[in-house]
């Protein structure tokens, strides 16, 4: 769908991009991932034509990008707003015309999403008379109104209130569902970290990781796991099977969090605990996106060197 | 193309639908009609109300020889000076004169009053004065006063213009009129439109929504989109200020001049009476002023005029969007503002001084010719003639000139509008405008 090659992108003072490469596969939804000023924005300001790399191409649908694929990217900016004075519908209708739609298919377009989010009745309303949470709807709708098959959302849930976000994640997931790309672009990793099914960290202008979301997460798991339990531990220093983490103890019980030796597996853990404490429960202990991409950055990874994990 | 169409549009129609762009069609020709009205019913109706002004003549030259007017009601001062000079410090209490013995030897006259006199007041006076006296003095020197009013040249000159077509009736002062006219509409608009041009580029910057709409069409058609909207906008207001203003006139010049012929006597019986300066006998006011306008060539003025406002609009409002697209709010715009209004202020300026005096010198030329001064000094030195190839280079070098400030305009412009809460500089500008993309 989107293949970005080799992007170089340099202001007076600074390289906000540099030499940045991605696959973005078709029907994805592609975690665009970074700190505030790693050069998330400034990509997607390249991929949506607003300006143009120093070096380097982008591929959409195997043609180099160019005007005509403006029409086929929905954008939904950081930095988003709406003629104040304009009454809804004929800003959202001007919006979707910019886009490329005749009036005619324009204004079923907007009805169709109007109705589908019960705001119909704003039609004649200006910006300026709307409660924050209906501005975002409406912002919404300008960014999907035209059908496009790339959708990118940057910071997307920033400013939206809890019922608009879960609303609007419906919306993107069906939307997704129905054939459209997605790219999300936050600094709030936690929040996409369900949705994405690739993702790419992006740190002081270079990416430092992708894949796939799942195999990212497995090359971080190192046998760590959480036990917690009732009764009293004595002791657990001696044994082969695990080395210790760490360990709480309250009143009557506590929890304690091993790393398996070589070949061991969470079996023997149990095993071992079963005659000792009574368990409540043990789950693997798997690495946030946010502290994969702290340790990364801290380089405290061993196999910090080995960066892609290619798509599977 | 399309989605500049649709720029315009929206620029276009987004305006012409607010109330203040209806207020100001229809206020601004009543405006103009209204004053127009008001100076003609001043002219004829003269001043307000009659001022007293009692006279204590010592020389004996004047007594009983005041003449009454309209506005000025004459008494002979009969009460000793200590008693007058107390009636006159009193509340309302008008005008004491006090003519001099010594008055032919060049003795001075004094008027005393609690406020202060009127320059129409003073000038009555004065030109009464000087007819008595020098009535008196003619006599004193042998020539009989009555001949003296037979032989009363009221001169004015006709001035004819020689063209391929032969001579015609021209009125210089009613062409200059209107031409100073348009010099100050267009001087007026290149600031009125080009203000809005840099509001609307800073609305779209403060309300975000910049971002969502380059995301659909380039910053440069966005840019041109919005300055031939408002131009439009402009081109609007002017067409329906000509349409109304014209339409008014007439019907105002079809009244005044069945009022004419009253006025005509009402005149001459002033002449009668108190020898007030008045136009020639038998043409009304009105009636010069409608005889003056049939003499100028509208067309050729209303070309020029829309000529000079397009380009000059075009070239300055390009800068304005520029310097909207460098700030955020309208109060930083101040830093910006003076390089662009300098030009227009020191034309304007220099129009009423200078070129009005001197449309032919080669300050005159070079202003009508530099495309940043151009819209309002050529229109100055339109009345006076321009030659042809003169006016070809002037209009040649304005589209030049917009051309290239469009061109610097939109470099800084696409970098601009990106830029959020930062103060910029002219460093910072000239860093934009170098930008490769």
């Amino acid at each position: 769908m989107l293949s970005i090659r080799h992007i170089v992108k340099q202001y007076a003072n600074h390289t906000a991009l540099d030499d940045v490469s991605l696959e973005i596969s078709k029907g994805s939804i592609f975690g665009l991932l970074g700190p505030n000023g790693a050069g998330k924005t400034s990509l997607i300001r390249i991929i949506n034509q607003i300006t143009a790399p120093d070096s380097g191409e982008i591929y959409f649908n195997n043609e180099k990008l160019n005007a005509s694929h403006i029409n086929r990217i929905g954008y939904l900016p950081e930095e988003r707003g709406l003629y104040k004075k304009m009454e809804i519908g004929e800003q959202i209708l001007y919006l979707a015309q910019l886009k490329g739609l005749s009036r005619h298919e324009a204004v079923k377009r907007v009805r169709y999403w109007f109705e589908r989010l019960g705001v119909e009745s704003w039609w004649k309303k200006k910006v300026e008379d709307l409660s924050k949470g209906m501005q975002q709807k409406i912002q919404f709708i300008a960014t999907v109104v035209h059908q496009p098959e790339l959708i990118i959302l940057d910071e997307p849930f920033s400013g939206f209130d809890p019922v608009n976000a879960a609303l609007i994640k419906d919306e993107i997931l069906e939307l997704n569902r129905q054939g459209a790309t997605i790219i999300f672009s936050t600094h709030r990793m936690e929040s996409v970290e369900q949705l994405c099914d690739h993702i790419a960290l992006i740190n002081q202008s270079r990416k430092i990781l992708d894949g796939p979301l799942k195999a990212i997460r497995d090359s971080y798991r190192s046998q760590t796991f959480s036990l917690e339990y009732s009764g009293v531990l004595n002791d657990v220093t001696d044994t082969p099977l695990f080395e210790v983490k760490s360990q709480q103890v309250d009143d009557n019980g506590g929890k304690i969090t091993v790393k398996l030796n070589e070949g061991v597996t969470p079996n023997q853990l149990l095993s071992y605990f079963i005659p000792r404490v009574t368990i409540h429960e043990l789950h693997e202990v798997i690495p946030t996106i946010n502290d994969i991409f702290i340790r990364k950055v801290k380089n405290l990874d061993p196999q910090a060197e080995t960066n892609n994990i290619g798509p599977n | 193309m399309r989605k500049v169409l649709l720029i315009i549009k929206r620029e276009y129609l987004s305006r012409v639908r607010k109330k203040s762009f209806l207020v100001m069609t229809f206020l601004v020709p009543a405006l103009i009609i209204g004053m127009y009205a008001l100076i003609i019913a001043l002219s004829i109706r003269g001043g307000d109300k009659q001022t007293s002004i009692r006279v204590l003549d010592e020389s004996g030259i004047f007594a009983g020889k005041f003449k009454n007017t309209k506005s000025v009601e004459f008494q002979t001062a009969a009460l000793p000076l200590a008693q007058e000079k107390q009636l006159a410090a009193k509340e309302n209490g008008g005008f004491l004169l006090i003519i001099p013995k010594n008055i032919e030897q060049g003795g001075n006259i004094e008027l005393y009053s609690r406020k202060k006199a009127g320059m129409l007041t003073i000038s009555a006076i004065e030109d009464q004065m000087n007819d008595i006296l020098r009535t008196k003095q003619l006599k004193d020197a042998g020539i009989d006063p009555e001949m003296l009013n037979q032989i009363n040249p009221n001169l004015s000159i006709e001035s004819k213009e020689l063209t391929a077509e032969g001579e015609k009736d021209s009125s210089a002062g009613a062409a200059y009129g209107v031409s100073f006219a348009a010099a100050i509409l267009i001087y007026l608009a290149l600031f009125i439109y080009g203000a809005q041009v840099m509001r609307g580029v800073i609305e779209e910057k403060t309300s975000r929504i910049i971002e969502v709409v380059i995301s659909s069409v380039k910053p440069f058609q966005l840019m041109m989109g919005k300055i031939i909207g408002i131009g439009l906008v402009g081109l609007t207001q002017f067409m329906l200020w000509i349409v109304l203003s014209t339409t008014l006139s007439t019907i105002t010049s079809q009244t005044m001049t069945v009022a004419a012929p009253e006025q005509v006597q009402l005149t001459q019986q002033d002449k009668k009476s108190a020898r007030v300066a008045i136009p020639p006998a038998g043409e009304s006011p009105v009636a010069t002023i409608f005889k003056a306008m049939d003499t100028i060539d509208f067309k050729y003025i209303l070309t020029m005029f829309l000529v000079y406002f397009l380009g000059g609009f075009m070239l300055y409002s390009a800068l304005f969007a520029a310097v909207g697209s460098a700030v955020d709010s309208e109060t930083e715009t101040q830093q910006f503002m003076l390089p662009i209004t300098l030009p227009l202020l020191f034309t304007y300026i220099m129009a009423f001084s200078f070129i009005v005096n001197n449309p032919d010198s080669t300050l005159s030329f070079w202003l009508s010719i530099i495309p940043f001064t151009s819209p309002v000094a050529m229109m100055v030195r339109l009345p006076f003639g321009v030659p042809a190839w003169q006016l070809t280079l002037s209009i040649g070098l304005l589209v030049a000139g917009f051309v290239f400030t469009t061109w610097v305009a939109s470099r800084i412009y696409r970098v601009g509008i990106l830029m959020y809460g930062k103060r910029s500089s002219y460093k910072e500008l000239v860093k934009w405008f170098m930008y490769r993309e």
